[in-house]
């Protein structure tokens, strides 16, 4: 606790890097998961094969996937960004087609028999309807893409996780409280905050 | 009989021409060379047993179900040349399922079609104020409630009212009173066949229910496995049934059936 009270603006500004790193990975994320769950939602055939891989790769160990990563882009930004990417891809997909696949058929007739073009069915039928479970994806994949980020500190020097691995190397056990209390504190916040935004969706 | 109120499209004809319809992978046709024209204004019932192919046959006029062969006429323009979002923002459409938006209040749900062709703001709540009233509620005390919020009555009035909204030219009901029970049932009758009466809208409605085909219909299409057994007037039906399957399925020759069935149809207009 004592380092916390003593450098908050060290902290204060890990704990900015390491929320731009999930947020923008999580948009990326996003940016990804949503065709590829739209896609998989109209397949119902395909969307249990597709769900499986994405599951298989959330399996890898992130230390695992991570050293391979670093082969590929070197030390840095880089590696842990992308991991995040590709750890997100099934709760966000999985939410996706759970959303989707779960709007009533009768709606989705009558929307078509209205007079609706496909995107417009998406978008003031189906999107609407399936936000909660959207948000609800987003959450539970923020919570752990937080956790997973802390692996920044030791592949990319970013992140919450400098503190933990940097107290690992000098035998600062305070650091690595402090790195670790963090984190939680980001991770809880941001679970509410998505609660909140759950919880208003579904009003 | 006004047919020129500003703003109402005449009603469309609707002609089959020898209508095949074969689902993917299905080893038989669901409707097979069906050929049936309704003239503008007409009330027709698509009577069967469930699976027969009348819903099918409903779902080629807006293009929900594609054609294996033969052709479809709203207002004698082919509709497998007409775009089929511009084509269904003409036809009003109503289920059994009703599928009111869950993501939208009841005025929403009424203003969908009229908003989708670009109506003004005003006139999108006028017309819903029109429509709410029609089907008896009370646009005040209905405009603003979600559909969950809705007994399956007046789920099934908004569903109605939704279809009518932008003022089709042809209205299709699919099995629309399956759902509510019997008292609620004829409340809907009554108020369908004034509506229509008013509007004087093209009216293709799909029932397995006889005694409602004969409350409504001008004229009744017996349908099974995918033909037309025939096609009549409720009386004739009763007086002359063509097939053994139709004779079977509207009791004809009981005289009880007879007296039944016609006075059903007489209390739903009367006033």
């Amino acid at each position: 606790m004592s380092y916390l009270v003593e450098h908050p603006m060290r902290v204060g500004l890990l704990a900015a890097g390491h929320l731009e790193l999930v947020g923008l990975a999580l948009v990326v994320a996003l940016a990804l998961a949503l065709p590829i769950g739209l896609f998989a939602a109209r397949r119902p055939r395909l969307a249990p094969w597709l769900l499986g891989t994405l599951g298989a790769i959330y399996t890898i160990p992130s230390l695992a996937l991570l050293a391979v990563l670093v082969q590929l882009f070197g030390l840095g930004f880089a590696p842990i960004f992308v991991a995040l990417v590709v750890y997100a891809q099934f709760m966000l997909a999985r939410n996706v087609v759970a959303g989707i696949t779960g709007v009533e058929r009768a709606q989705v007739d009558a929307a078509f028999g209205s007079g609706m073009s496909a995107g417009q069915v998406l978008w003031r039928v189906e999107l609407p309807q399936a936000m909660p479970v959207l948000i609800g994806g987003v959450r539970i994949a923020a919570i752990a893409m937080i956790a997973i980020a802390t692996l920044g500190g030791y592949v990319g020097g970013v992140g919450l996780g400098v503190l933990i691995f940097n107290g690992l190397t000098l035998h600062q056990p305070q650091m690595i409280v402090a790195g670790s209390l963090a984190v939680s504190a980001l991770a809880i916040l941001v679970d509410l905050l998505l609660r909140l935004a759950e919880r208003y969706a579904r009003a | 009989m006004n047919a020129s109120v500003p703003g109402t499209m005449p009603p469309a004809s609707i002609t089959f021409e020898r209508v095949t319809v074969r689902y993917p992978g299905s080893p038989k046709n669901a409707v097979e060379e069906v050929s049936l024209g309704i003239a503008g204004g007409e009330l027709v019932v698509l009577l069967g047993p469930s699976g027969c192919g009348k819903s099918t046959l409903l779902r080629t006029v807006n293009r929900l179900v594609a054609l294996s062969g033969g052709r479809v006429l709203v207002g004698g323009n082919d509709v497998a040349e007409t775009d089929p979002v511009e084509l269904r923002r003409g036809i009003g459409y109503v289920i059994q399922a009703i599928g009111l938006f869950t993501n939208m209040n009841v005025g929403q749900n009424v203003a969908v079609v009229p908003s989708l062709l670009g109506w003004n703001a005003s006139e999108i709540d006028a017309r819903v104020d029109e429509l709410l009233r029609l089907i008896g509620l009370d646009p005040a005390a209905y405009r603003q409630r979600r559909p969950r919020e809705l007994s399956g009555g007046e789920a099934q009035r908004i569903g109605v009212a939704r279809a009518i909204a932008a003022r089709p030219r042809a209205l299709l009901m699919d099995e629309p009173f399956g759902a509510v029970d019997v008292v609620v049932r004829t409340a809907l009758q009554r108020e369908l066949v004034r509506i229509v009466a008013e509007l004087r809208t093209t009216t293709l409605f799909v029932t397995h229910d006889v005694e409602e085909a004969f409350r409504l219909a001008d004229r009744i299409v017996v349908m099974r496995d995918g033909r037309i057994e025939q096609i009549a007037e409720p009386i004739e039906l009763f007086e002359h049934p063509q097939t053994p399957y139709v004779r079977e399925l509207v009791h004809a020759g009981d005289e009880v059936y007879r007296r039944y069935f016609m006075r059903g149809r007489e209390l739903l207009r009367a006033k």
